[in-house]
């Protein structure tokens, strides 16, 4: 419902004690009474939707302007279409955005190799920095990994070894 | 165009990209000069933020050259040196008008509860950021600000988000002389808190963090008391006892959803998820602070749940203060400040890294490598 100005006379008392002065936000916030306008500013032009831009069911209408970074695509797209049905207070808005998060990154991985591009995953994490700078745990860490991968293989090998009758 | 390009949790890389385009009559496309990479991109880097997706290029703290204008903007010529506030404002909403310029309501379409800001996912409007060679900006007319002659670009790059929001977590605080202020978090938000804390009068300013070489530069920058809370047993009933068993006046949390210091919030903020992060900070930040004091909230979290004491806030009275900064509102004094040489921002920059090694630069700033406080990325076309 919209907040406008009336005639509140039949009120005893009406707005007695209100002090502009008291006014918490100050300074994050320099109270101009614009709030009781609600959405009714002029707004700027409207930048044209030329790519999939998915936007939350709490407001009416695409923002002035948005970001086209990266618009939805693939399995990852279709879940974030799901999510943005739910609203920005609903587990099924964000729960679905993070898996698709994680769905996107073995779809960026996907794209890579189609584009005939293998990701150098070592170096996306920055891994020459830790050779720098961090070596010890670098090389603790390889070789954990070494380890553990070793261990793994041979025990899945004892596993498929057929048993002698 | 070479960028930051975002792979997946922990991995990103620079690669070629698109050249921004014009897409709207107010923007601008602006060529970097430098950018930042903040605390903040962590909470992404991490994979903590929903709807962060593969291909996006992160930076919300970047200056530039004006290279390119849309038709409707009149303030910026091309040629002009400018630093960029993070947050995308109309000017003319609601929120704007009352200076909440990180609140805008005509910059974010993915999201009412946050306004837009540069490269933070699409959660925060999808915009591609300023960490690459050039970048689309948007309300150039608005945010954008005019390098004053004399002042270092080091320092002006910082003006674009972490001084403003250090700054504005103590002005949140409604700090009154005399006060005792306590900050968590010694990254450079938390410097930054610290070393503004002074300006609005406190007698007292104490950090709390756990990473030895970060305390002992927020010790000697920002003049204040600096503590490990991993050699404390108990956080809180340190600063009880600190305080003379009364609480601090006013409490800052600068670190967000990336807390260390608790297991069980390590383990559901950030492990499982099962929070928006891990909310260590504000936990000690409510219990610390005194009846009726202000906890002042700049440390960035998720935008689902978090365990937090709400019966506390409730029953010692607590009043909490949030916002992301609203930059162009604390511009003027802030510029002023460092012109006055009340404020060194350049200082706390410890790295200045190449665009094309960002991987290793997100990673030396994640691992805490190298006493590294705060990275610059300079973008080759910056470099000639």
């Amino acid at each position: 419902m919209e907040n406008r100005p009336g005639d509140f006379s039949h009120i005893k008392g009406w707005g007695i004690d209100a002090d502009p002065e008291n006014e918490p936000t100050y300074p994050i916030k320099k109270y101009t009474g614009d709030d009781h306008n609600r959405l009714n500013w002029q707004r700027p032009a409207q930048q044209p939707a030329t790519v999939e831009v998915l936007h939350s069911n709490e407001r009416p209408n695409l923002s002035a302007v948005f970001g086209t970074s990266a618009p939805p695509a693939g399995l990852s797209g279709k879940l974030r279409r799901y999510a943005f049905q739910f609203s920005e207070s609903s587990y099924g808005h964000w729960l679905p955005l993070l898996l698709a998060d994680r769905i996107n990154v073995a779809e960026g991985i996907i794209d890579d190799l189609k584009q005939g591009h293998v990701p150098n995953i070592f170096a996306e994490k920055g891994w020459k920095a830790d050779w720098k700078y961090n070596r010890p745990a670098l090389v603790k860490r390889v070789v954990v990994t070494a380890v553990l991968t070793t261990a793994l293989i041979a025990y899945w090998n004892r596993r498929k070894k057929p048993t002698k009758r | 165009m070479l960028a930051m390009n975002y792979r997946g949790p922990y991995r990103v890389r620079a690669s070629r990209k698109p050249y921004p385009e014009i897409l709207h009559p107010d923007d601008a496309i602006v060529r970097v000069t430098r950018s930042c990479i903040c605390g903040s991109d962590l909470h992404l880097y991490h994979g903590l933020v929903p709807d962060t997706r593969v291909g996006m290029t992160f930076g919300h703290e970047f200056i530039g050259i004006v290279e390119e204008i849309g038709p409707a903007v009149q303030k910026l010529k091309v040629g002009d040196h400018v630093l960029v506030p993070f947050n995308v404002a109309c000017g003319t909403c609601a929120f704007c008008k009352q200076e909440l310029y990180g609140n805008c309501h005509e910059s974010n379409s993915s999201a009412t509860a946050v306004g837009g800001i540069y490269g933070y996912s699409h959660t925060a409007g999808g915009y591609d950021g300023g960490q690459a060679e050039y970048v689309r900006v948007p309300f150039a007319d608005v945010g954008p600000t005019i390098i004053p002659a004399d002042m270092d670009p080091d320092n002006a790059v910082l003006l674009t988000d972490v001084v403003p929001t250090g700054y504005q977590a103590a002005e949140m605080g409604g700090i009154k002389k005399g006060d005792t202020v306590v900050v968590f978090g010694a990254g450079p938000v938390g410097i930054m808190a610290a070393k503004s804390a002074w300006l609005f009068g406190a007698a007292r300013v104490i950090v709390i963090d756990h990473v030895e070489y970060r305390l002992d530069f927020v010790r000697n920058y920002a003049q204040c008391e600096a503590y490990n809370f991993r050699s404390i047993e108990d956080v809180v009933l340190f600063l009880k006892k600190e305080t003379g068993w009364y609480g601090a006046d006013v409490c800052i949390d600068a670190v967000g959803g990336d807390a260390s210091g608790n297991a069980m919030q390590t383990i559901t903020g950030k492990k499982l998820l099962l929070q928006a992060g891990a909310a260590t900070a504000l936990h000690w930040a409510i219990n610390s602070v005194k009846k009726g004091g202000i906890v002042s909230i700049v440390g960035v979290y998720g935008p689902t749940d978090n365990l937090i004491p709400i019966g506390n806030v409730v029953n010692k009275g607590i009043t909490i203060r949030a916002n992301q900064a609203s930059v162009k509102r604390l511009l003027p004094r802030l510029i002023n400040h460092i012109q006055e040489g009340r404020l060194d921002p350049k200082a706390i920059i410890t790295h200045r890294v190449p665009l094309e090694e960002v991987a290793d630069a997100y990673h030396i700033f994640s691992a805490k490598l190298d006493n590294c406080i705060k990275p610059i990325l300079i973008p080759p076309s910056a470099r000639v």
